[in-house]
């Protein structure tokens, strides 16, 4: 189909646009403030500083057990949603009569924000426990992680399991038929069968679930806050609070680009291995 | 005979029961939120002895709840209606001019997708500044403001989504309206974009998800109190009151009825939209 110049232009040009002014503009402006030393105010000048924020990031105890807490709590939540999900999933692909009003409940908490549901469990880790004697779970440096691997997985649990349900339905009849007339009992069609078939959900779902975790902020922010001594605070907090509560622009931006490199490469890098080993129906 | 009924009588039920069990911090703020603040400390899973309001309205007003839900309502209809509109165009074009612009274009939006928001807060937010002080357009504390950065932040899953679509359709009813003596601009919007019908409801319900619920973006633009979305507000009113937590739980329960009448209307769109938007994504 020819078209011609100026219908192009109009159609594509507005939302390129914005496109470029929101996104690719401030992450190039963001890679530039990344080598410069500025507290945020237009009256002072910006100090070129070189790589010296992305070395002074390595000496900054905060930040790097900031970031480790986080790789920490991505693998287990990574692991908790996934296991969860693909249980919900197998349950509500069943032939049981509630299956519809399951997967109905177990959904309802992904539509629900991060940071009103940070604010829900609050309401469970603080004050309920305290009322039967467990003590505070949002102050404590351990139980803190615990409690956001379980505010995490009860929101995203329920979306993984859509995408596994999607899974499961597309496994052709006539394959689940075949393993049973052989002779296969549940668990070995479960893992012989199911899993293997399933590896493309697997894909999207440890994408989506190892982004999201890593990237935590509401449910850090309203359930925990960066705790006492900061011991809960999380990277996307870290780099909040560095650029504005402590005013360092250039060093909290340098962080910023050096969160954008880890994700980028470990999403990749997991999209390209998990890819792998997706096996033809 | 009987006995497998009732063990089919028993696995729902109990699979029924766990699914309430689930949802506990729900029923948890729902069932304090309307008790007094003895009863509430003497037994918090209680049922409630009476049903008392007081709450609620305290709660309804420190948020200042309606205007909130206006808006919010107001922000997430509009930078939708923005986002469908736009990147259905630009998608469309893409699409159907296979040129090396489209083609670089389209992998530049795709790409962007994995830049988190945390690298591009801080210098986003320097350049709506800057647009503010030199050509005095608002961008900061405003709404249309924040409208044009979802747009910028929506178009790459948008016309994402949109493409994919699109690339499927066949181009010969196009061609057909073409000869008819429609210009590009009706046989876009009386052709296609009712073909493309799928597609906007799964941008949508994406979207709804993600605007209504953001925390991030808003907080860092919208300061005045006349401006607050939910989320912002209940941040807020969890931040600056030695929290009485019958209020909060009644604040808290008011925050997610949109959400839960949202998901009983919509839900058989909500669960393929998510579906398809996780397994495109």
């Amino acid at each position: 189909m020819k078209i011609k110049k100026g219908w192009y232009a109009l159609f594509t040009a507005p939302l390129m646009l914005v496109f470029f002014c929101v996104v690719v503009i401030p992450f190039f402006i963001g890679i530039g403030y990344s080598f410069f030393s500025w507290d945020g105010l237009a009256k002072h000048r910006a100090v070129f500083v070189g790589f010296q924020n992305f070395i002074n990031v390595f000496q900054d105890g905060r930040f790097i057990s900031s970031a480790l807490r986080t790789t920490v709590f991505t693998l287990i939540a990574v692991l908790t949603v996934n296991i969860l999900g693909i249980f919900f999933a197998l349950v509500v692909t069943t032939k049981l009569r509630v299956r519809n009003l399951a997967r109905t409940m177990l959904f309802m908490p992904y539509l629900i924000g991060g940071l009103i549901l940070g604010y829900i469990w609050k309401a469970v880790f603080q004050e309920y426990f305290l009322n039967i004697g467990w003590g505070n779970w949002t102050t404590d440096s351990v139980k803190g992680i615990a409690a956001m691997v379980i505010v995490t997985t009860w929101q995203m649990a329920g979306y993984v399991m859509i995408v596994y349900i999607t899974g499961i339905m597309a496994i052709p009849n006539d394959v689940m038929e075949a393993a049973s007339v052989d002779g296969a009992g549940y668990f070995q069609t479960l893992f012989k069968v199911k899993f293997p078939l399933l590896m493309p959900s697997f894909t999207i779902c440890l994408f989506l679930t190892l982004s999201n975790c890593f990237k935590i902020y509401d449910v850090n922010v309203s359930l925990t806050g960066a705790g006492p001594g900061n011991a809960l605070e999380m990277y996307s907090l870290n780099i909040y609070n560095e650029i504005f509560s402590l005013s360092n622009f250039g060093y909290g931006q340098a962080k910023a680009i050096i969160f954008f490199l880890i994700i980028a490469v470990v999403t990749l890098a997991q999209v390209t291995i998990t890819k792998k080993r997706e096996v033809a129906m | 005979m009987n006995s497998t009924k009732f063990g089919r009588v028993l696995l729902n039920t109990i699979t029924v029961l766990l699914c309430l069990v689930y949802l506990f911090p729900i029923y948890l703020i729902l069932t304090n939120s309307f008790k007094s603040r003895a009863q509430m400390y003497e037994n918090m899973i209680s049922l409630p002895k009476s049903l008392s309001l007081q709450y609620y309205a305290s709660a309804l007003e420190k948020m200042n709840f309606f205007t909130s839900v206006k808006n919010s309502l107001i922000l997430t209809v509009v930078s939708i209606l923005v986002i469908v509109i736009f990147s259905s165009m630009t998608a469309w074009m893409f699409a159907r001019s296979k040129n090396r612009l489209s083609t670089a274009l389209f992998n530049l939006l795709v790409a962007t997708m994995l830049i988190p928001f945390q690298t591009i807060m801080m210098p986003l937010m320097q350049e709506m500044n800057w647009i503010g002080n030199t050509f005095g357009i608002k961008m900061t504390d405003s709404v249309p403001g924040l409208i044009f950065m979802y747009l910028g932040f929506g178009a790459g899953m948008g016309v994402f989504l949109y493409h994919g679509f699109v690339t499927g359709i066949p181009v010969s009813l196009e061609e057909a309206a073409t000869i008819d003596g429609c210009n590009t601009w009706k046989t876009f919007w009386s052709i296609v974009f009712p073909m493309l019908k799928p597609t906007t409801m799964t941008v949508i319900i994406l979207d709804v998800i993600w605007i209504w619920n953001d925390y991030l973006l808003p907080s860092l633009t919208l300061k005045s109190t006349g401006n607050r979305t939910i989320p912002i507000s209940t941040a807020k009113f969890f931040g600056q009151y030695t929290i009485s937590w019958n209020e909060a739980m009644a604040a808290l329960v008011v925050t997610i009825i949109p959400v839960v009448i949202f998901y009983l209307i919509c839900q058989k769109y909500i669960v393929e939209g998510v579906a398809a938007g996780a397994v495109k994504g």
